[in-house]
């Protein structure tokens, strides 16, 4: 597959990155910065191209020409819609991906045709983020959540943690517990290892493990990992960018919102775009101000800033003056690595929550959803069945019998509105939707066979 | 550093120059004249050599850093002169010494293309065919062919790929993936091979003799499979064949693979470094010619313009055929013909030299600097074309001809301590620096009359040239050693 990036910024480094380890595509980076540019070439094996991203020539030798696929996210929502024009009049560019910020082009859909301004599939970073903090303060306790089939299905993350009723016992024990609800555990990391889970694996303390469950029976099954938290109610955010005042609109009906912003000018204008919530102008990281807003009640703080450092340790000073549990929004891996064992208990990755959206589309066969894990080390993916018994290799076989790759799971199964959870006699049908895990990402593309028709079948 | 990869890496490599060994066995078997034992002991032995490398660590499978790019290159190239000297050494015929054994290698896979060899038309063909071979792989760089076949290299490969490529800017990639853009560059450099192959076929040549020499031609060699190089054919068709791969293979492989993949030679057209290359070569033939005609070196006017023109392109482009002695024509030419060789060709290319991309933007300097003079508040940048050349560039050029200098200018003393005279000692530390072959002097013909320790500096030279001085000279810094 030949990918386009238009931007060298986080989310285009960190989707350059990702697309170009598979050895199917050839990526291409555009950027006005040449030093940035030869700094990505030094570790990626990509082409670079300097330039204005929607310019026309710039494209072209770029090779808009061939490319499968252009995903335009420079930082200006206006170049990346212009790029896709470009591309789609000029090179006639069969898939646009553009990032849009704002939400108003997002909100405007009728813009977004093909004879008005030709994006296929936009993504806000911001919003992904915003929604993924959302799931996770709605589910406390959870490390991620993840909505598969329109959210009929959600994939958790959790540790597992002493209060939970199945910490210390086989997993087979799952039944008796919880005799009426279908679920089942996709994978266990023990020691950042993956192990694969079977009837009898022992779940301990500290395991990281990720079940699927149909979205009314999730909190029934997090009860079984760790002892439930109680509801959300009180959230601090810090920094009144994008991310923390989307957050902020989106939580203040239903929780007691704070956000703490820096700036004056700032703080009066999301004051006077927010309802409920109190803007704070301050230091996030001040201690008086933190104590003089109750810290030590408060359920949830989320360091959304900029500045990853600062979101640091404004994380861990809020979560050493009591708050109960803390997140800041960190862009490199290795500061995650770091903070995540100890001090902060979510660190959330801009760039690995947009990057699924991505690679969605990167996937050969019909592949709806895919889910980055783990730093990119582990994938979930919902891929659609298509064909009839003689042309695929997935139809009408029971799960016992398809030949996944190792260390992947098929989890669970959506057939219409119905969802299946996976046994090992599940028969899959035609347009279900297979929902999978991979523990070891490197082996996608023989997965991406298993779910293309093969003509080879016939 | 990165102990193990470069280890895993170098083993690997040397695995792959064993196959090379193959061919000439084929060779022997053909023509039946019984000399294939030291190809296959060199087989044995590089195999086993790259084995024992490999195997230990055959599961390091950590990235290759930039720095670890430079030791496998350059540790890669001398393992290289040695694996395959083996063959030459081990073979009766012709006896060689050790350190004739490594020149000649060395010569050979630098596309130098000086010999110690005489007496070549008695040679048996698959030592000819080995040497012609060792040419035609050093040409693209046995490593841009590694990048290609062996897909396992990954992000290193790029490290690799840097190093061994000649020119100023080393960042250019012809496709996103760097295993397709190492494919591309052979693919090109193959079918101009066969393209050379079968031009040479019609010319008159037999089978043997135009393969050997198409090997030579388009990788800027200048090995021949005679004592007379292509003077032996005396033919103008031949001449003019040769006179065209070369000028061919002189510029940037890039351009090729866009002209090929467009169908174009718009990008020929539009590129400064091709032309200011077309430009050079045509007023050094021009003067050669004109010099010739004029003291009435040949009798014919026409010898004087095939000669002088197939002498000018050959030298100027460091390939180092020859068609007539050009040592000792008249007047300034052959010095005039050696100081062409140091401009080369184009960067990109497979000839040597200093390569004109880095005189184009010397000579730019210096005219900006004379509109400084009378404008000494502009601005004025350095262009290539319609674009500003980055101040790195410009400074590394600089950087990298007065190193060339300053190791040439310590390489002639070393040569002349040797005992050389002066002529001899410039010529054949320009012959090897640069890449060309035939020097003035008394290694006009060969390398065969000057003794050990000059031909250790010689092969120093080769080595030095073919990987632009700086990959081996970074390994002699104490910085590249600290951790």
């Amino acid at each position: 597959m030949k990918i386009l990036i238009l931007g060298a910024g986080q989310v285009g480094s960190s989707a350059a990155y990702h697309l170009s380890r598979e050895e199917a595509n050839e990526v291409t980076v555009v950027d006005r910065s040449a030093e940035v540019l030869r700094e990505l070439q030094d570790r990626l094996d990509i082409r670079t191209v300097v330039g204005h991203a929607a310019y026309p020539d710039v494209l072209d030798r770029a090779g808009a020409n061939d490319a499968d696929i252009i995903v335009a996210l420079t930082d200006t929502d206006e170049t990346n819609m212009v790029a896709c024009q470009v591309a789609y009049t000029l090179f006639k560019t069969p898939t646009k991906i553009a990032r849009i910020r704002s939400a108003e082009y997002m909100n405007a859909r009728k813009l977004f045709t093909q004879e008005a301004i030709p994006v296929d599939v936009r993504i806000s970073p911001e919003q992904l983020v915003c929604e993924y903090i959302e799931q996770l303060i709605l589910y406390p306790g959870a490390l991620q959540v993840l909505d598969f089939a329109n959210g009929r299905v959600r994939l958790v993350g959790a540790r597992a943690d002493r209060g939970g009723l199945l910490v210390d016992q086989e997993i087979a024990t799952l039944k008796e517990h919880i005799p009426n609800t279908e679920g089942r555990i996709a994978a266990i990391y023990r020691d950042g290892k993956a192990m694969q889970p079977d009837g009898d694996t022992v779940i301990r303390e500290g395991d990281e493990i990720f079940f699927v469950a149909a979205r009314q029976d999730v909190r029934v099954f997090m009860s079984e990992m760790r002892k439930l938290d109680d509801p959300v109610r009180r959230v601090v955010i810090a920094g009144g960018g994008n991310i923390g005042v989307r957050l902020a609109l989106a939580l203040e009906q239903t929780n007691q919102v704070k956000i703490i912003e820096r700036n004056t000018e700032r703080a009066r204008a999301i004051s006077e775009k927010l309802n409920k919530a109190i803007v704070l102008v301050g230091d996030a990281a001040d201690e008086e101000l933190l104590l003089e807003e109750n810290i030590d009640n408060v359920d949830v703080f989320c360091a959304l800033t900029n500045a990853e450092e600062a979101n640091i340790l404004s994380a861990m000073l809020a979560k050493r003056l009591g708050a109960h549990k803390v997140m800041a929004l960190i862009n490199r891996p290795s500061y995650s690595d770091l903070v995540e064992a100890g001090s902060i208990d979510i660190a959330i990755s801009p760039q690995q929550v947009t990057i699924g959206s991505l690679l969605a589309h990167v996937r050969r066969g019909d592949v709806v959803k895919v889910h980055s894990l783990r730093r990119g080390a582990a994938e979930a993916i919902e891929a659609v069945a298509h064909g009839s018994e003689d042309e695929s290799k997935v139809v009408g076989r029971k799960l016992e019998d398809i030949d996944v790759p190792r260390g992947t799971n098929i989890i669970a199964v959506v057939r219409g509105d119905k969802v299946i959870i996976a046994h090992h006699d599940t028969v899959i049908q035609t347009d279900d939707h297979v929902i999978l895990f991979m523990t070891d990402r490197r082996k996608i593309d023989k997965l991406e066979k298993l779910f293309q028709v093969g003509v080879s079948f016939i | 550093m990165n102990r193990l990869v470069v280890q895993r890496i170098l083993g690997l490599l040397l695995m792959m120059f064993s196959v090379t060994m193959v061919p000439p066995i084929v060779v022997d078997l053909i023509y039946k004249e019984n000399s294939w034992v030291p190809f296959i002991e060199s087989f044995g032995l590089t195999l086993f050599i790259g084995l024992l490398l490999w195997y230990p660590v055959r599961d390091s499978r950590k990235d290759l850093r930039l720095r670890d790019g430079f030791l496998v290159v350059a540790l890669f190239w001398v393992g290289l002169g040695m694996a395959g000297a083996l063959p030459l050494y081990l073979t009766d015929v012709p006896v060689m010494s050790f350190t004739d054994a490594v020149f000649e290698s060395v010569s050979g896979l630098t596309t130098t293309g000086a010999t110690v060899l005489s007496g070549l038309d008695t040679l048996p063909k698959a030592i000819l065919y080995y040497r012609q071979q060792m040419q035609w792989l050093g040409g693209m760089g046995i490593i841009v062919l590694a990048v290609a076949v062996l897909p396992m290299l990954g992000v290193g490969g790029m490290q690799l790929l840097r190093a061994e490529t000649p020119g100023p800017v080393k960042d250019s990639k012809l496709t996103p993936r760097i295993t397709e853009t190492a494919k591309a560059l052979w693919y090109v450099y193959f079918a101009f091979t066969l393209a050379c192959l079968v031009g040479y076929k019609l010319a008159g040549m037999d089978f043997f003799d135009a393969l050997c020499h198409a090997y030579s031609t388009v990788a800027i060699g200048g090995f021949s499979t005679h004592d007379l190089s292509i003077g032996y054919f005396n033919s103008a068709t031949i001449d003019l064949v040769a006179i065209v791969f070369m000028f061919i293979a002189g510029i940037n492989f890039s351009l090729h693979f866009f002209a090929w993949r467009n169908v174009s030679i718009k990008h020929y057209l539009k590129d400064p470094e091709a032309k200011a290359y077309g430009f050079m070569l045509l007023m050094v033939s021009a003067v050669v010619i004109i010099t010739l005609a004029y003291l009435k070196t040949y009798s014919n006017p026409a010898d004087s313009f095939i000669n002088g023109l197939f002498q000018a392109v050959s030298i100027a482009t460091t390939t180092g055929f020859t068609t007539a002695n050009y040592a000792a024509w008249p007047g300034a030419i052959p010095v005039l013909l050696i100081f062409a060789s140091f401009v080369g060709g184009c960067a990109g290319s497979t000839a040597g030299g200093i390569k004109v991309i880095r005189f184009l933007l010397i000579a730019k300097q210096g005219l900006r600097e004379i509109i400084r003079l009378v404008h000494p508040n502009a601005e004025i940048p350095v262009k290539l074309g319609q674009d500003a050349v980055p101040f790195r560039v410009v400074d590394a050029v600089w950087g990298f001809f007065s190193v060339y200098i300053v190791v040439f200018g310590f390489m002639l003393l070393a040569m002349m301590a040797t005992g050389l005279d002066q002529v001899t000692a410039f010529s054949a530390v320009a012959a090897t620096l640069n890449n060309l072959g035939p020097g003035l002097g008394e290694v006009a013909a060969g390398f065969m009359t000057i003794g050990d320790p000059a031909k250790w500096i010689a092969i120093l030279g080769m080595l030095l040239g073919r990987l632009e001085i700086f990959t081996l000279l970074v390994l002699i810094t104490p910085t590249f050693w600290r951790h």
